[in-house]
């Protein structure tokens, strides 16, 4: 990566560098602890995919909207989701962001405008587009951002949620992670080439293809994208290159399964988003090692605590498995 | 709030005021053009969507020009892309707005159950009340005039089934206007599902705005010697085959569900308790239909009433035929009810 980042400001590389280091920690630590079974949830890990979220939601407010999926752990951390309510949810505790009747694939923190991931492949990408909708309608400064993946790509809630944001031209981004697998099937087993939305007339919805493992990249491409909604001009489409290093569901590599090279995956694995940043960090001098060092201490301390948050919060009691029916 | 103003749990004073010239008449769809009117008015987050809402036909016209009085942008044609649509009126409503998406049938909302069984419906439960749904579905069942198997399903069997959606069928004007206000008004997903049949109403509908309780049933008629339970347009039907009964000296006790889910279970075990005799009519299919899940409950809490076996009055487990002779013998009516009820009462 030849990147000159002379025009950036010091704290913003250092805070990218940060949320993505976290949210690769993170989940390296839900990881390690999974065999425990302790976290009774079906986790899906983002490893690898860490400067999609990051380099995304670092062009986003506070009050901007994100609408994730079941593999959401760094969407929901890179929009400032809290740490300690998300472990919590693993550990299906009372505590947990969604009071432990969510689980990993459905998070959520209204405070940072993350309104709720859909275990559903491309379900919350219509939502995403109604959180459009409704920023559009109150005449809001906001933008709707919805991350989704490859399998949510060949589903067709992405053409009627598309048709209709360029319609109304709502401010809405659509981040298309490509990391394509979806579980053990390449991409190229479901879709006819490039994704059609490519094609799409300029002025109704710019798209472009980044590397996805490129967080400079990503912020870029969005930065573009958030200016173009903020000024009401309507959507945008930015698709993500990545891959997906581990296994569809649960801790570790599946390179066992057969259905790709051992090979590939190392490839993958030698582009990791975050390390390939800290060279680029460390070669222009805007962090040395022993900052760095710091940063994994502080991130460690801060992880420890959340995992003896989430150990030592209450569960659920039996009695209120009816609450949270309806609204009153 | 603006709905605090309104007032609730107000009840149809009369079923029947057939003689009474001096109330104020509306038409079926009158009744719910003006709740619709009114929650516009009332209230900016609400917004009125669906296929052909500001065309002339304005679904089946309760949402007659509302369009031009409250403009485009809150009164909008949608494309036929209903599972995303409902996604999207899901989405405006977590953000904040009070979205009504109304569909010509419920056949349509097959394509929409993603996102009101699996997101709308799930929404508020899933994230431990951090987030709640607000819309409001409407669509009306199409009997009749050969509209065949796609185009007359009565599903609320199968909304029935669904934990976290609320399911309502007006049979009166005064209903659909005071349901559909209090629909609005709820912080749940609510699916109305109407009754074309309904649409020949005309009746008693009071002006000012007010609201109907969601999850109350009403007795249509009192009687001592069996009960009818029934739902939207089978309201009716059942109504009439009471009357009939009257002249033979046989008093049935109507029973107007109006909402499905939740369910009043008090006010059909308080009846059963009374007459000791059940019939339930529905116009949807029996098998696990609204019918067996009312004969269940009654089953379980109320078997020690029952004086006879339960009868229910149902459409045939099978797809909606087109042709009208085939047609009489899929829908169920008042007859049906008359007979099933006099061998209940072991009369002929
Ligand atoms: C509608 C639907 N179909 C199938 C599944 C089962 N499933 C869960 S995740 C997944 C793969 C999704 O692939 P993709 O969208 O590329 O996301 P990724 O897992 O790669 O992040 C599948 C098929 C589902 N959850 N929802």
């Amino acid at each position: 990566m030849t990147m000159n980042l002379k025009k950036y400001p010091h704290k913003l590389l250092v805070k990218l560098y940060f949320d993505m280091l976290r949210i690769n920690k993170v989940q390296l630590h839900i990881e390690s602890l999974y065999h425990l079974d302790e976290m009774k949830t079906p986790i899906h890990l983002s490893i690898g995919q860490e400067a999609i979220a990051v380099g995304v939601c670092a062009n986003l407010r506070q009050n901007d909207y994100i609408s994730s999926s079941h593999r959401g752990h760094g969407h929901y951390l890179a929009k400032g989701g809290d740490l300690k309510r998300l472990i919590a949810e693993l550990y299906c505790r009372e505590t947990g962001c969604s009071k432990g009747r969510g689980g990993s694939m459905h998070l959520v923190d209204t405070s940072v405008g993350h309104m709720g991931s859909s275990s559903i492949v491309g379900g919350g990408i219509p939502i995403g587009t109604g959180l459009g909708l409704a920023t559009q309608m109150k005449a809001e400064d906001r933008v709707s951002v919805i991350f989704f993946s490859d399998g949510a790509a060949d589903e067709g809630a992405l053409y009627e949620s598309i048709n209709f944001a360029i319609l109304k031209k709502l401010p809405v981004i659509f981040v298309y992670e490509n990391n394509q697998f979806a579980v053990c099937s390449h991409v190229s087993a479901r879709q006819a080439g490039e994704i059609i939305f490519h094609k799409t007339p300029h002025d109704a919805m710019p798209s472009q293809a980044v590397n996805g493992n490129s967080v400079m990249d990503v912020y870029e491409a969005t930065k573009q994208a958030v200016m173009r909604a903020r000024q009401k001009s309507g959507p945008s489409f930015i698709e993500c290159k990545t891959y997906r290093v581990r296994g569809h569901a649960g801790a570790g590599s599946d390179e066992k399964l057969g259905y790709r090279t051992a090979e590939e995956i190392r490839e993958w694995e030698a582009k990791c988003p975050v390390r390939a940043f800290s060279e680029i960090l460390l070669r222009d001098g805007v962090l040395n090692e022993t900052e760095i060092q710091i940063m994994e201490e502080t991130i460690d301390c801060e992880i420890d605590e959340a995992f003896r948050f989430a150990q030592r919060s209450p569960l659920p009691k039996p009695e209120d498995v009816t609450k949270y029916l309806f609204c009153d | 709030m603006p709905w605090t103003k309104i007032k609730s749990d107000v009840n149809e004073p009369n079923y029947y005021l057939e003689s009474d010239e001096n109330i104020r008449r509306l038409s079926y769809s009158e009744a719910i053009r003006e709740a619709m009117d009114q929650a516009l008015e009332l209230d900016q987050r609400v917004f009125i969507m669906g296929q052909g809402v500001d065309d002339p036909g304005a679904m089946f016209g309760t949402t007659l020009n509302l369009h031009k009085k409250y403009g485009s942008q809150r009164v909008f044609d949608t494309p036929l892309a209903e599972n995303a649509l409902t996604g999207i009126a899901t989405g405006a409503a977590i953000g904040g707005m009070r979205p009504v998406y109304f569909h010509n049938r419920p056949d349509f909302l097959f394509l929409a159950m993603d996102q009101l069984v699996n997101h709308a419906s799930k929404w508020y439960y899933m994230f431990g009340g951090a987030v709640n749904v607000p819309i409001v579905l409407w669509a009306c069942i199409g009997r009749g005039w050969g509209s065949a198997a796609q185009h007359s399903q009565a599903l609320q069997g199968l909304f029935m089934h669904i934990p976290g959606l609320k399911l309502i069928m007006p049979s009166t004007c005064y209903d659909a206007k005071g349901l559909m206000l209090s629909a609005i008004a709820d912080n749940n997903p609510v699916l109305i599902i109407e009754h074309r049949l309904n649409f020949r109403h005309k009746g008693f509908v009071p002006e000012t705005p007010y609201r109907v309780p969601i999850g109350k049933g009403i007795i249509r008629k009192q009687g001592k010697d069996i009960t009818f339970v029934a739902i939207s347009h089978m309201v009716t039907e059942a109504y009439k085959a009471a009357e009939e009964l009257s002249k033979e000296g046989i008093e049935a006790e109507v029973i107007d569900l109006r909402t499905l889910r939740p369910l009043d279970e008090e006010i059909i075990l308080r009846s059963v308790s009374k007459t000791g005799r059940l019939l339930i009519a529905d116009c949807g299919w029996k098998t696990g239909g609204i019918t067996a899940e009312i004969s269940a409950l009654v089953a379980e809490k109320g078997f020690e009433f029952l004086k006879a076996p339960i009868r229910r009055v149902a459409c045939q487990d099978v797809p909606t035929p087109s042709g009208y002779t085939l047609e009489e013998a899929f829908y169920v009516g008042s007859n049906d009810i008359l007979n099933a009820a006099r061998e209940i009462l072991q009369i002929r």
